[in-house]
């Protein structure tokens, strides 16, 4: 444990370099290169389909990228066995955009899904921290017992939250957590990121077009636009940055230098 | 414009799915024989495929028994003066080495293929099956191997019974309709009886069990597109399950009886 201290002063947590991914003819990622340090939290913003689920997906493993590497605590995750890769998600919670709950399991069995069947631990100590973890986001004890479809898209994301949560992972990734919840849902989902990251002393990566959202869970900001990272620095220097794709995507502006795709059918 | 081109364009998109179908098979398999196992969604597959299934492939092989009883006779009574043998001969070999495991993987097909296209499917647009990968719990293992070893088990014992109603079937239309001695038509089915004909039915079964689960589980874990992505995954699933079923019940049928 001291090693990786010491040694994680000098090596970002997470490195990503020269990244290129193409599906057929669509180049998504185009070289790109991003260092996220151990403990901090880190947005990426972007436009709809700019690559930044393609971009989590490559760093979880469940998409290869074309080219360039990609280092979690100094060791490349790329070519090694799957027991390796394995072990290396156990350290991983990940929040995915629709909460993706198994909508077969109840509401403490999704939570404690990694504890069970990742980790072998038994339904009684599984269900305790299920419990508690429900807490820890807000939620009721008696809804552990409730399937994932009686529950509001605010609170699947909750229960979401608390899966990923539940092994103590050093990595936290969020996708568009508060993507299709209303606003004050949002905040609510916001506060509990930036707590759960906070106890947790976790490595946090979040996507995100929310710019709200982005400004509260960050320390760090970057933006992906057309495979790379144009810009990255401390959240509160985005407003007087000097990129004008920047400034465009954070004011929402139509006139700049991004051009959407707007075919006129 | 290049007129091959289409050709192609066709003829590569064949070999990525083949490439991909082999990759998905020998996957599975690997993950068919190597530990840790999920007992638990084995024993809900196992109870699904073979027991919820039972009702199918009775109606369809009783059915398919009476027919083939009262076509044989009145193609047979014709020509034979015994009527009772052929019809016997007819019933059981039709149904135990081809029409009860034909029968019975279509109807499973339908019923256990596309329900787990669907579900497959369904998991895989909502990212349900990312999520099991980032829980370190592998899709395959969670997700594939129960069905297709349920499948592998269960279609040969539902066969099996198939097999027994089918010819009850024909017995009773043989007895309660032609008027045949009940006596004398167990004896002649009894004396046809061999155990090659059960067997090669149950080898076919256990083929296309795997067919079936094998489709479900590749359409559905590549399906891709939302609802009409999970849909089309459903139906090529029935369909490819199905047109495998009939290649393969031929070569089994060559396999066991040509000489
Ligand atoms: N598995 C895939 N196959 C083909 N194209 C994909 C795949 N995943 C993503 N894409 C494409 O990559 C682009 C970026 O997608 P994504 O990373 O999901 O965008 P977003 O930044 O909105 O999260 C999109 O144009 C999408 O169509
Ligand atoms: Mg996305």
């Amino acid at each position: 444990m001291t090693d990786s201290k010491t040694t994680s002063r000098t090596a970002p947590m997470i490195r990503l370099d020269n990244l290129h991914k193409t599906f057929g003819s669509k180049t998504v990622l185009n070289g790109m290169n991003l260092d996220i340090p151990q403990g901090s939290s880190l947005v990426i913003i972007g436009g709809s389909g700019s690559g930044k689920s393609v971009t989590l997906k490559c760093i979880l493993g469940l998409l290869a990228p074309d080219e360039g590497d990609i280092f979690i605590n100094g060791e490349s995750t790329l070519a090694v066995f799957a027991a390796t890769r394995e072990r290396t998600n156990r350290n991983i919670g990940m929040l995915f955009q629709g909460a993706a709950l198994f909508d077969s399991l109840t509401v403490w069995e999704n939570i404690s899904f990694g504890l069970m069947q990742g980790e072998g631990m038994n339904r009684d100590d599984a269900r305790d921290i299920a419990l508690e973890k429900l807490v820890a986001v807000g939620m009721e004890r008696k809804d552990a017992d409730r399937w994932p479809s009686e529950l509001s898209g605010g609170m699947q994301k909750r229960v979401g939250l608390a899966r990923a949560i539940a092994s103590n992972p050093a990595i936290m990734f969020f996708d568009e957590p508060t993507t299709g919840l209303d606003p004050v849902m949002g905040d609510v989902i916001n506060d509990l990121i930036v707590n759960c990251v906070r106890e947790l002393g976790a490595t946090a990566l979040t996507i995100t077009h929310d710019m709200a959202s982005a400004r509260k869970i960050s320390d760090r900001i970057a933006m992906l636009y057309q495979g790379k990272i144009i810009w990255t620095g401390e959240t509160q220097d985005i407003d007087h940055c000097d990129n004008a794709h920047v400034d465009q995507f954070i004011h929402g502006k139509i006139d700049g230098p991004i051009k959407m795709n707007l075919r006129v059918a | 414009m290049n007129p091959l081109r289409p050709i192609g364009a066709a003829f590569l998109g064949f070999l990525a799915a083949t490439g991909q179908l082999s990759m998905f098979t020998s996957t599975a398999i690997w993950h068919c024989v190597r530990p840790p196992f999920f007992f638990r969604l084995l024993a809900r597959q196992m109870i699904d495929i073979g027991y919820y299934s039972l009702p199918v492939v009775g109606m369809t092989t009783l059915f398919a028994g009476m027919a083939l009883a009262l076509q044989t006779y009145s193609g047979f009574s014709r020509l034979s003066a015994e009527a009772e043998s052929a019809i016997a001969k007819v019933v059981l070999l039709g149904i135990t080495r081809e029409l009860g495991p034909v029968l019975a993987g279509l109807m499973v097909a339908g019923r256990i293929g596309a329900a787990m296209a669907a579900e497959l499917g369904t998991m895989r647009v909502t990212e349900q099956i990312d999520a099991l990968t980032t829980l370190s719990t592998n899709p395959y293992k969670y997700l594939v191997v129960p069905r297709i070893i349920a499948g592998l088990t269960m279609l040969p014992v539902l066969v099996f019974v198939g097999d027994i109603v089918g010819v009850f079937g024909g017995y009773i239309v043989s007895v309660y309709k032609l008027g045949f001695n009940p006596g004398l038509y167990i004896k002649a089915s009894w004396d046809i009886l061999q155990a090659i004909d059960v067997i090669s039915g149950l080898v076919k079964a256990s083929a296309f069990g795997f067919i079936v689960t094998l489709m479900g589980c590749y359409h559905g874990y590549h399906s891709k597109g939302g609802a009409q992505g999970v849909g089309a995954a459903t139906t090529n699933a029935v369909v490819s399950a199905s047109i495998l079923i009939l290649i393969t019940n031929y070569i089994i049928t060559e396999l066991f009886f040509s000489t």
